[in-house]
């Protein structure tokens, strides 16, 4: 894309991304991808009652090449998966993904050989919609939250900028478990499966420990 | 007041005991579970580990079976006497329970008696609604089990049909040419448990990916789950938690 | 591109038209096999057809299916009869009430206790399951009216559904996939206000099913793209095991509910509507006709629970050692179980509170055997086969969906036909692909 490149960072650009931000914002094409029960949620969430058609997102385009947002509404299998990141993968930028229900988030409550657990696996995704499945409210929540995001995305310099800043905090982050406090020793034993003799030994954590 | 029928039988005049001969029966089938909670050591204190959970009776039902049962018998066998395509005593094995009779057939047999119960008029099952395969591995040598449910509109009755084939060798005829709904259930069957259907048009995975190794739905085939990680916590996946059986 | 035995493999990337155009028009074959799916707007969920066409016609067709597998039935083996509610629930997900009585009802067959469900367990049965025929069958219709290009006909069935959507809130929770059947009963009764929304549900369906119909019954646009398409008569039926609407549609008058009914439906007062067409419109106009008679049914359920109800009126099987305990109430925080219940178990009964945990950690034991129950499901014989080993686990559950077995008469009914005949022929079996691949 062509002007926002060139442009540096400054008020211009800065306007530039309000209003491409706004535009982008304002007529979202869903490519649904409706695999199993959150789909019929995402019928729905397009019915008259909760109307997809006020945020300009009734027009869901079948083709992945005239759409912008891919809602995964659902269980993806393994036969699946690869479909969809061809899927994805023929959908033009600038795309979103929002991994609708559980199943698309982390796989749910089938957690099993059939069933990819999240669709992060396979695609990067903007906006995770916990629920089994979501009713349309909250589905148009998680659609609110991502018009944000496309409303305040950052554009040709800002935003390489911007993935600068956001992989050295990356980087930096720490792993879940240690990052879950100092009350919790490394990993809380649940109670729940065979325990784990590698920490049985360990006392009382010790704050100073943590770098 | 206990009446007559209550004295129990005197081992002196030589009649066995039966509640010793059901205890002993039931000693002598095979252990399919110990313990519970999925202890081993002798930490265990409950008292659950000596816990021996026996496999149950394989069923089988004598004369007369009751209701409309008899009759499927009896036709069944004097079509088969008729037909000559199958001996009039193919049944391996009958059993009523539940108000359901399930007809266990060797599966050379399959053919015949499905053919059999689907064109006989008076037994008429002119529906097949499905294969449904069942996986024992305990039972050595009719390791894979599958069920045809047999349904008559004519004469609103249902059965079922049982065949059983050794892991070593899981081969089974196919109902295609009887039943031709038969053929997606049946390569569904292969599928999930590896039972090959001889005779079928296409035998190939219809669930899994083409593929895939292995068949899902076997006891021997781990769920496949893995640990979750939610706020500091680790959950195993469901086949490693702790079970109450 | 690639030349193999079948015929040139044209694989578009992009950025290569000229390519496809240039062969292409060296090939001298007419025929050309499409791929449709498995995400297409046009499917009812992830199913892929492989369609050999030879102009418009279609010369050969392949259904796909396993792009929804989730193990539903392996899953379930790892968990208690009663968590096994939850995940066979999410098999037909349209339909899930009946999922889930198939399933209970089978658990029920096995443990034993088939006569000693409360009556009114069975009528809150009857009723949910009732609720879900009209939901399922606005869908269909909805659907199948979108897929035809009609969106208002969608628009009209979702706004109908939200209806429904709003009774199965307001009684289970959950706008879809419930877990309210339980092996035993139902999980809770009815809360206060249910049937007077569901006396005013009954009052304004007909006239919205009036406008349905309205739009679709005699519309000649319509009419020419059902008619005599995707035919399939009585004896195709039978050899292809079909049932459900399309049986329905041949004139056979097949329906579980009335030749081996369950849940005490022999006592309720309806009729089996049947077409003789046994094409896509007759199969339209089964659904429709079902959809009054499930209103007709659902009056008379809450006829049933409106009357003057005994002192000891239970939803859950009696037998301690298997209903599920747990009394649900709305507290400051939301729902749980209720303070009674707590008070019970905590305070007053030793054997409750053995109950209520042995009940919610281990499960209840079902004695070893097998069962296959069938119910008569929105989209045909919905069975469920359930073998137990005497243990608190399924020892294997198996769904013969009517979806699955439905599909394979697609082939048989569109061969010959045209492609967009093809689209009708889905739609009015109404496959649902959750229940097609578990």
């Amino acid at each position: 894309m062509g002007l926002e490149e060139a442009l540096p960072s400054g008020i211009l650009l800065t306007t530039v991304e309000k209003v491409a931000g706004y535009a982008r914002k304002s007529s979202v094409w869903p490519a649904t991808f409706g695999l199993a029960c959150c789909a019929i949620e995402l019928f729905s969430a397009g019915g008259p009652r909760h109307d997809l058609a006020r945020f300009g997102m009734e027009r869901a385009s079948a083709t992945p090449r005239q759409a912008d947002l891919m809602i995964v509404a659902g269980r993806v299998s393994q036969k699946m998966a690869p479909v969809l990141r061809q899927i994805y993968d023929q959908m033009a930028d600038p795309k979103w993904v929002i991994s609708m229900g559980v199943c698309a988030s982390s796989g749910g409550m089938f957690n099993n050989y059939a069933i990819v657990q999240g669709v992060d696996h396979i695609v990067p995704v903007d906006v995770y919609l916990p629920g089994c499945p979501p009713r349309p409210e909250m589905l148009l929540d998680a659609i609110l939250k991502l018009h944000d995001k496309i409303q305040n995305m950052k554009l040709g310099a800002d935003r390489r900028a911007e993935i600068e800043e956001l992989e050295e905090a990356r980087l930096r982050r720490l792993p879940l478990v240690q990052a879950a406090g100092p009350g919790l020793p490394g990993g809380q034993q649940t109670g729940i499966g065979p325990p784990r003799a590698d920490h049985a030994e360990r006392g009382p954590s010790e704050p100073e420990e943590r770098s | 007041m206990t009446s007559e029928n209550d004295v129990p039988a005197d081992p002196a005049e030589g009649q066995p005991d039966p509640a010793a001969v059901a205890g002993e029966h039931r000693l002598s089938q095979q252990v399919e579970r110990t313990g519970m909670f999925g202890t081993e050591t002798t930490g265990d204190t409950s008292g659950y580990g000596g816990l021996r959970v026996r496999r149950p009776d394989v069923p089988a039902t004598e004369r007369p079976y009751g209701s409309y049962f008899d009759e499927i018998a009896d036709r069944l066998a004097e079509g088969l006497e008729r037909d000559g395509t199958a001996p009039p005593d193919a049944v391996s094995r009958v059993v009523v329970e539940r108000g359901e009779l399930t007809l266990h057939v060797p599966r050379e047999h399959l053919v015949a008696v499905a053919r059999m119960l689907r064109d006989d008029p008076s037994l008429a099952f002119e529906m097949c609604l499905g294969v449904s395969g069942v996986h024992y591995p305990w039972d050595t040598g009719r390791e894979l089990h599958a069920v045809y449910p047999l349904l008559s509109i004519t004469h609103n009755r249902r059965v079922r049909l049982e065949v059983s084939a050794p892991d070593a060798d899981p081969r089974v005829p196919s109902l295609v040419g009887v039943y031709p709904t038969c053929d997606w259930h049946e390569r569904e069957t292969w599928d999930f448990f590896g039972i090959v259907f001889d005779g079928h048009p296409a035998l190939t995975r219809i669930e899994m990916p083409d593929d895939w190794k292995g068949h899902p739905q076997r006891k021997d085939y781990p769920l496949g789950g893995i640990p979750v990680e939610y706020r500091g916590a680790t959950i195993p996946p469901p086949e490693d938690r702790r079970a109450y059986s | 591109m690639s030349t193999e035995a079948e015929g040139r493999v044209y694989t578009v990337g992009g950025q290569d038209w000229d390519d496809v155009i240039a062969a292409a028009a060296e090939s001298a074959e007419e025929r050309l096999v499409v791929n449709m799916g498995p995400q297409h707007p046009s499917t009812h969920g992830v199913l892929r057809l492989i369609l050999t066409l030879d102009g418009e016609t279609v010369t050969e067709l392949r259904p796909v299916i396993g792009y929804l597998h989730t193990g539903i039935e392996k899953n379930m083996e790892f968990r208690t009869w009663t968590q096994g509610v939850t995940f066979c629930t999410r098999a037909d997900y349209l339909a899930p009430l009946f999922n889930e009585a198939a399933y209970c009802l089978a658990v029920e067959r096995l443990l034993g206790i088939e006569q000693e469900i409360p009556p009114r367990a069975s009528v809150l049965r009857v009723l949910l399951m009732e609720l879900n025929r009209i939901s399922s069958h606005l869908t269909a219709v909805g659907t199948f009216g979108l897929e035809l290009g009609a969106s208002t006909v969608f628009l009209y069935g979702m706004r109908e559904r939200e209806k429904v959507l709003d009774l199965f809130e307001l009684i289970t929770g959950l706008r879809m996939n419930h877990a309210y059947f339980r092996p035993g009963g139902v999980s809770q009764d009815l809360p206060n206000g249910a049937l007077e929304r569901l006396r005013e549900f009954l009052r304004v369906m007909p006239p919205l099913l009036g406008e349905l119909r309205a739009l679709l019954d005699a519309n000649p646009i319509y009419l020419a793209r059902t008619k005599n398409v995707a035919y399939l008569d009585l004896a195709g039926c039978m050899a292809l095991g079909i049932t459900g609407p399309v049986l329905r549609a041949t004139g056979l008058p097949w329906d579980l509910r009335k030749s081996q009914p369950y849940c005490g439906y022999e006592t309720y007062e309806f009729d089996v509507r049947t077409q003789t067409s046994a094409d896509v419109y007759g199969r339209y106009l089964v659904r429709m006709d079902e959809m009054d008679e499930s209103l007709k049914i659902i009056s008379q359920c809450v006829d049933r629970l409106a009357a003057k109800r005994p002192k000891d009126d239970p939803v859950m099987v009696s037998d301690p050692k298997i209903g599920w305990p747990a009394r649900l109430a709305v507290g400051p925080d939301g729902l749980g179980n209720s303070p009674d219940h707590i008070a019970h178990i905590m305070g007053q009964s030793m054997e409750a509170l053995i109950h209520h945990f042995k009940l919610v950690t281990e499960g209840f034991r079902v004695p070893a055997g097998q069962t296959y129950l069938p119910v008569e499901s929105p989209r045909g014989e919905l069975g469920c086969h359930a073998v137990s080993d005497g243990g608190t686990r399924p020892y294997r559950v198996h769904l013969r969906d009517p979806s699955f077995t439905n599909l394979q008469a697609l082939p048989a009914m569109s061969e010959g036909g045209m492609v967009a005949d093809v689209i009708a022929a889905v739609a009015s079996i109404d496959p649902v692909l959750g229940g097609v691949d578990r």
